[in-house]
């Protein structure tokens, strides 16, 4: 059946079928509709019909290719071959894209950051078995939506750290101590992690940290109060400072 | 080196391909669809230890067909070890090939599991045959009507386009 559906396309452009007619016969009952209008011009002109017809075959095929495609992420994620599985979701401070391995979330990126190249470094730096699919990223994805409503504090979801490691891997674990609604400077974070002299290398640390969001980077803020950098942009960045002033001062 | 491209850009770009050689040996059914999980699955194992030179396609249009043919045959229930089939002129492994994959699906199902078996499985027409229930002679010229029915179809679809004969 999808078969025959796919002649059209290119059935119209070979108007001259009839050339050979006796050998046509056999194979007739089988194919292409346009053979039936075999003896002159007029199917040729390629009415919108035609065309309707042609990209719904293709709309089917994509369609059927998706099935397929996270039918094979399920069986990847069973048969333990599904190393690096990712989602992309909406957000207020813009599309998000997520990443995890069967330890946890191990990537948490910014769409200016470029999906295609957090992807590229994913594979280059853990592994290049990497597919699309949802299901391994529904856990972050539902704290992501009640942290953006406000009704999340502390992210809960396992982490993997893959992406880090020395100092910059000791800074990111200790940001999660600065609490929700408070910010610390990155002079005090050198000192919580018992570096004080460490202030530029812990800028270095939250600029590269994988998962932000979700291990709060953006609460460190440079000691006169201004926001400093971010890896999602100062809008971003101010968004969730906001968002987080206001759940704890009672008054969004 | 070897490959550091995330498994996703494969599925992308060659998930239709695929698609079409499974379709082309099994039929537009649920086997071709099994065949297309089995390739993608074989592949996404393979995937980290793959060259990183490796022409993707070709590669994965090799798998393809082998996996088709190891479910064809399971289908017809005959416990043929699966040696691997030998390869044979294997014209898809031509990036252009994708009408001709079409055309090989469009063929009344006796010629095209003829034509596939023979010339993309690399089966002898005995094989075929016991695949397929029938004998070698008649299996060899549904292989010669399927050969002439695509060079009816293939090239009328095709030459518009300038594809090569």
């Amino acid at each position: 059946m999808t078969a025959d559906q796919y002649t059209p396309p290119d059935g119209h452009l070979g108007g001259h079928t009839d050339d050979q007619p006796d050998h046509t016969t056999h194979t007739d009952t089988h194919t292409d509709p346009d053979d039936e209008s075999t003896g002159g011009d007029e199917g040729t002109d390629g009415t919108p019909g035609e065309i309707q017809y042609t990209d719904s075959v293709e709309e089917n095929l994509t369609r059927h290719l998706m099935a397929l495609k996270m039918d094979l992420a399920t069986r990847a994620e069973r048969g333990g071959v599904l190393d690096i599985a990712f989602h992309e979701v909406d957000s207020p401070v813009g599309r998000l894209l997520l990443a995890a391995t069967a330890k946890g979330v191990v990537r948490v990126a910014f769409e200016r950051e470029g999906f295609d190249d957090v992807l590229e470094t994913l594979a280059e730096k853990i592994s290049p078995r990497v597919l699309s699919s949802p299901r391994r990223l529904e856990p972050v994805a539902r704290e992501l939506d009640q942290y953006f409503d406000g009704q999340l504090r502390e992210f809960t979801v396992p982490k993997d750290y893959s992406l880090s490691e020395g100092f910059r891997l000791a800074v990111q674990q200790h940001l999660t101590d600065i609490g929700y609604g408070h910010t610390a400077s990155y002079k005090e974070v050198a000192d919580l992690v018992g570096n004080p002299k460490a202030v530029r290398a812990v800028g270095t640390a939250c600029a590269t940290n994988p998962l932000p969001v979700v291990v709060p980077c953006h609460r460190v803020v440079r000691s006169d109060g201004t926001p400093g950098g971010y890896v999602g942009g100062l809008d971003a960045k101010q968004t969730l400072l906001t968002l987080e002033n206001e759940m704890v001062s009672g008054c969004p | 080196m070897n490959m550091q491209e995330p498994f996703e850009r494969a599925v992308e770009q060659h998930g239709a391909t695929v698609l079409r050689v499974c379709r082309a040996v099994l039929g537009p059914e649920a086997d071709a669809d099994d065949a297309w999980s089995e390739t993608f699955l074989a592949a996404m194992r393979a995937w980290p230890e793959l060259p990183e030179d490796t022409n993707v396609e070709a590669w994965l249009v090799r798998v393809a067909k082998r996996k088709a043919i190891d479910l064809a045959r399971a289908r017809s229930r005959q416990a043929i070890p699966t040696d691997e089939p030998p390869e044979g002129p294997a014209p898809a492994d031509h990036p252009d090939a994708e009408g001709l994959w079409d055309a090989v699906a469009a063929l009344p199902e006796r010629q095209r599991l003829a034509v596939a078996y023979h010339y993309l499985g690399g089966l002898p027409h005995a094989e075929t045959a016991e695949l397929i229930g029938s004998n070698a002679e008649a299996v060899r010229r549904a292989t010669a009507d399927g050969i002439k029915g695509l060079r009816r179809t293939y090239h009328t679809d095709t030459s518009p386009k300038g594809a090569p004969r």
